[in-house]
């Protein structure tokens, strides 16, 4: 949906009951998505097809937890990756050092993620678009490096390697795959419903106000810093999120998970959805991981193909599908209005 | 009661605010005017917190402002409208009003509750009201006229309910019948609302006609202050600035 529409909506529901139906609104689309998916392995049994969806939801949470950080504040971070690697490793050593129970090995990431976020963050937020880009960048390098040279804690070039433990919790048996299939759509559409509250929220106005007029807003009385630092944690989080469904899936973490190429990935998923609808990076990673998976097979030079149609998005459209969608959308009622 | 006192500000060797000191009592209407480079904008600027003055004081109701930061300037009591309309492009009218009251309201920062806060309705709707944007609510700012997003401007300062309103060239670009029209409006936003407008404007018609006082500046120096016939009158600023056609249509 887009902030027209929402604006729209608002003049024809009252006011108090029109923002708490829109929130139901959103808590229904996300419990049919996710009856949706969780029924899946009920209708089929390709495990190719639930993995699909398990490494969408881990890509999912974290392109749009850039999003959150591209198209809602106008922060473009190089360096988004270092946290979702920072996810799966730290989730990843916790469970094997530790050998502590799952969600305790969750939350703690999440607040190991907050930590060092809140750190990177206050150092980055001050600075201007470019060389915001840059110094993430810069620490994701240096988280990068420091995995792979830490070999003695981290496994190195070789990574989390001999398989993460996943003691059965609450019933849940992650090392069953319909299990950790329903449990990853479970992270995912609450990741989403999060984020999409955080959009919404008098906060996600605040963002928007930064990305259009950082000086305009900070004459209103706001805080910009203290916005930035808050979103650029609060994404962070999400990111974390992703990578540690990541290393339940893969059983592992590598240093690929935190190298500057998954920042790439989650800046051409954007590119490829959109940035200006909340759903545009889902839709781009679902059309990024079918393109990958599609191209490979036929193709060893899949990196063109993957170039050429983000040239595509960027040159052709100069949007990514989701907007050119929602554009169109616009448009038509526009037009529909006789306006 | 807003008072400055002493107020320098200095580029390299230009002295672009050289030892200001003025009063503007609550409730008063002063019109700023001055040739270019005269300092006016970055008079403004000193006040509301975009610049840091060297030295000087800005008080307000007896709190020292000076080099404090915009956020904290603001929440004291002054707002200000730019020269230039600085406005949320992608935002509707509507959401920026409503937003900028959440700001004023100390909730811009809440995570828990959707936009809008039901309790920033009444006041977004009251400014929208008194500029005359509210049929204009649901269009995206960038979408305005340039007389609207000028509005808007001032609608983004007044909606803080300021105590000192700070107008940077509100008839900045516009034709001559807007001009008359926006002067009309600030005059009328300054009778009803009964607040302190200090406003820069190179109009001088505009200027001698609405202005109870006037502040001239030159070369970041005060030149006079005074009604709009005690200015008129004025030989030095006649020689500095207005030429003999405004001092000859008073004879």
């Amino acid at each position: 949906m887009t902030e027209l529409e929402a604006g729209r909506a608002q003049t024809l529901v009252p006011a108090r009951g029109g923002t708490a139906l829109r929130r139901y609104r959103d808590v229904l689309i996300a419990l049919i998505a996710f009856a949706v998916l969780a029924s899946l392995p009920l209708f089929t049994g390709s495990k190719a097809l639930l993995d699909f969806v398990i490494r969408c939801s881990a890509y999912g949470l974290f392109a749009t937890s850039l999003n959150l950080l591209v198209g809602y504040t106008g922060l473009t971070s190089f360096g988004h990756g270092m946290f979702f690697g920072l996810g799966a490793y730290s989730f990843g050593l916790i469970m094997q050092k530790l050998g502590v129970p799952i969600p305790i090995a969750f939350v703690a990431t999440l607040a190991i993620t907050a930590m060092v976020a809140a750190v990177i963050g206050a150092i980055c937020v001050r600075l201007k678009e470019i060389y915001f880009a840059f110094v993430t960048l810069a620490f994701q390098m240096l988280i990068h490096s420091t995995i792979l040279s830490w070999a003695s804690f981290t496994g190195g070039d070789q990574g989390l390697r001999g398989g993460i433990p996943r003691p059965a919790f609450l019933g849940i048996d992650l090392s069953n795959h319909v299990h950790l299939y329903v449990t990853s759509c479970a992270l995912l559409i609450l990741g989403l419903l999060a984020m999409r509250q955080i959009a919404q929220s008098p906060f996600g106005y605040t963002l928007r106000m930064i990305r259009d007029n950082a000086a305009r807003a900070s004459f209103l009385g706001i805080d910009v810093w203290r916005a930035k630092l808050t979103v650029f944690v609060l994404a962070a989080l999400f990111a974390s999120m992703g990578g540690m469904v990541m290393a339940l899936f893969v059983s592992g973490a590598y240093p690929e998970f935190a190298y500057w190429t998954i920042s790439g990935e989650a800046i051409f998923i954007n590119m490829l959805g959109g940035v200006s609808t909340f759903l545009g990076p889902m839709v781009g990673t679902v059309l990024l991981l079918l393109l990958n998976d599609t191209v490979t097979r036929f193709t060893e030079y899949h990196g063109i193909v993957l170039g050429v149609v983000i040239l595509f998005f960027a040159l052709g459209l100069r949007k990514g599908l989701l907007d050119f969608v929602a554009e169109w959308y616009a448009y038509r009622r526009d037009a529909g209005e006789g306006r | 009661m807003l008072e400055i006192r002493n107020l320098a500000k200095s580029f390299g060797g230009v002295k672009a605010t050289n030892d200001v000191s003025l009063d503007f009592p609550d409730g008063s209407l002063t019109a700023v005017i001055g040739p270019n480079g005269a300092g006016k904008s970055t008079f403004f600027n000193l006040i509301t917190g975009a610049l840091r003055p060297d030295s000087g004081q800005v008080l307000l109701d007896g709190v020292d402002l000076a080099g404090r930061s915009p956020p904290e300037i603001v929440r004291h009591g002054i707002g200000r409208a730019f020269q230039v309309a600085s406005i949320f492009k992608s935002l509707t009218v509507q959401e920026t009003m409503l937003a900028a009251v959440s700001a004023d309201q100390r909730t811009s920062a809440v995570l828990h509750k959707r936009f809008p806060l039901p309790e920033t309705r009444g006041r977004a709707e009251h400014v929208m009201e008194l500029l005359g944007l509210a049929s204009k609510r649901h269009r995206t700012a960038a979408t305005l006229s340039h007389g609207d997003q000028k509005l808007l401007d001032i609608a983004l300062a007044l909606v803080l309910e300021p105590k000192v309103l700070l107008l940077d060239e509100p008839t900045a670009g516009m034709g001559p019948e807007e001009r008359w029209r926006m002067i009309d409006k600030v005059r009328e936003l300054w009778e009803s609302q009964k607040i302190t407008v200090v406003f820069i404007e190179h109009d001088m018609d505009i200027v001698f006609k609405i202005a109870p006082k006037i502040v001239v500046l030159c070369y970041g120096r005060i030149l006079a202050t005074g009604t709009p016939d005690e200015i008129r009158n004025n030989s030095a600023v006649i020689d500095a600035y207005l030429g003999t056609e405004h001092a000859g249509a008073a004879a």
